[in-house]
């Protein structure tokens, strides 16, 4: 029993300092973001591996997300003849929740592991050691470019996997259900509001935060080897993930207060 | 000038350094010799700051670097190259920029000085053909002369090299101790480089010192060391244990 409670102290108090050297390390980028000299070459460099090459997976994810949702809502709203329901409630679901969510996870899976599996490996091929001895701050030359680049990216990657969901929800109900245009499509103008678009906006900003931070910060501490390397990345991956589905409940309840439905 | 003073360093519960003193004269080219985990690599990063001590200080041109934040290092590190064990290029870059890169980051010369001065550190490497290949591309022995170029090429007062003969052939490995010694003269650098390699020891060397036990434990010239009548330094120099070394000894006598 003792063994075990020792355990849990153990266990609670290596989380604690876990988040601590997190807080610090998101300290130092935002420090370093507004007070060195922007790295143009690489911010863009990192955008367009973040943004530009997630596209393909964000795009699919969004538009067969829509599909499925205007179909399954669709089979349960045809039941009690709210048919034409279906086009703001594939909207708002798209905008307010799945969009920023499903696309946070895409790219926490595609981005976060490249981030922590290419930092990791720095930092035990002591790349990161070689930076510092150059007098160049790993967390200016590479945590602050990847940083920006997700707070850019991860938005406009949201807006597009709500675009096409709602598209492909609305080719979907309207051609494949046969719900009627103008209805569908009045009521969803009716029924989804700009403040549903910018709450999944805004919340896009906060998942960007958390995979970059937990991204870099797993890398930036890889234990040796490859074995280091790839529990890194693992991590990266399930703890930005879990981290994206944890805030997304807290900030929907906080942003329901602000924004009501 | 570098001096070191009662450094202590602890890994969890293993005390790696034990209050080594030692002192580095400017333009000398210093070995620091010891068994493999003794801390050798451990002290050479005490020296740029890439590591803090537990207790004790380096104090760098009259600089004690240990009361200096990360960002406040920054000037001294500059003074320093260093060559990594494992060469440290950046995978994503070619050997061209990785060997560019200290001066970019200095961003005091235009493109067209960078260019001529890594042609130049290139040339002395004899790595000009492979300019344009990524670090993936290219031998052991290569990596470790790019490497050393980009140690060299921003003109530092002190180079560091951490084990830069090991997991070479004997060929190439006289190569780099060739390099290290035109690095010297080219650039009129102070050198520190840990090895167990008694023969680049030998080679590059204006003194050695033997760490052991967490503290240095013999200093002395190539020619000293070679002499040397102390146990410890005997067995780590002859690569025998005591035994085997008294039944050498014993076999001359006879003879």
């Amino acid at each position: 029993m003792t063994d075990a409670l020792s355990r849990f102290q153990a266990f609670v108090s290596g989380q604690l300092a876990q988040l601590g050297a997190m807080m610090l390390l998101l300290g130092d980028i935002f420090k370093t973001t507004f007070t060195r000299r922007p790295r143009w070459h690489e911010t863009v460099e990192q955008t367009f591996k973040i943004g530009w090459q997630s596209q393909a997976v964000v795009v699919i994810t969004g538009a067969f997300t829509g599909m499925v949702f205007a179909v399954q809502t669709y089979l349960q709203f045809h039941k009690v003849k709210m048919d034409t329901a279906v086009g703001p409630v594939v909207s708002v679901a798209m905008t307010r929740e799945l969009a920023p969510v499903l696309t946070a996870l895409m790219v926490a899976g595609r981005v976060g592991a490249a981030i922590a599996a290419e930092l990791g490996t720095m930092r035990v091929t002591e790349q990161l050691d070689a930076l510092r001895s150059m007098g160049t701050a790993p967390v200016d030359y590479l945590a602050v470019p990847r940083f920006v680049a997700l707070l850019v990216a991860l938005p406009l990657l949201t807006a597009e996997a709500m675009f096409f969901g709602i598209y492909s929800g609305y080719v979907v109900g309207v051609h494949m259900c046969g719900i009627d245009e103008a209805y569908f499509l009045t009521n969803m103008y009716k029924f989804t509001a700009a403040k549903d678009v910018m709450s999944g906006l805004i919340k896009s900003v906060f998942f960007a935060v958390f995979i970059g931070l937990i991204s870099c910060y797993k890398g930036f501490n890889a234990d040796e080897g490859a074995e280091g390397v790839g529990r890194a990345t693992t991590e990266a991956v399930v703890v930005s993930s879990l981290t994206v589905l944890i805030a997304n409940f807290f900030i929907a309840v906080i942003f329901n207060k602000i924004f009501p439905v | 000038m570098i001096q070191i003073e009662g450094l202590w360093k602890s890994f969890d519960d293993v005390e790696v350094l034990r209050g080594v003193d030692f002192e580095i004269r400017d333009r000398e080219t210093v070995v620091i010799i010891g068994r493999s985990g003794c801390g050798k690599s451990v002290l050479l990063k005490h020296l740029c700051g890439l590591l803090r001590p537990d207790a004790g200080r380096v104090v760098v041109d009259g600089q004690d670097i240990e009361v200096l934040s990360e960002r406040e290092l920054t000037p001294i590190r500059k003074k320093f190259g260093v060559l990594f064990q494992g060469a440290a290029l950046f995978d994503s870059m070619t050997v061209f920029d990785n060997v560019a890169f200290p001066l970019r980051e200095e961003r005091k010369l235009g493109e067209d000085e960078i260019i001529q001065r890594v042609e130049a550190a290139l040339a002395i490497v004899d790595l000009l053909n492979a300019k344009n290949k990524k670090p993936a591309e290219l031998s052991g022995g290569m990596r470790k002369r790019a490497a050393l170029a980009r140690a060299c090429v921003p003109q530092p007062k002190y180079i560091l090299y951490d084990e830069p003969t090991t997991g070479l052939d004997p060929i190439l490995a006289d190569d780099i101790n060739d390099l290290v010694l035109r690095m010297r003269d080219h650039y009129r650098v102070t050198s520190i480089a840990v090895t167990h390699d008694m023969v680049s020891a030998y080679k590059i060397a204006d003194r050695i010192a033997m760490l052991h036990e967490g503290r240095i434990h013999a200093v002395g010239t190539p020619t000293e060391i070679q002499a040397t009548t102390d146990p410890i330094v005997r067995r780590f120099i002859t690569g025998m244990g005591e035994t085997q070394e008294e039944v050498r000894r014993g076999a001359e006598t006879v003879r």
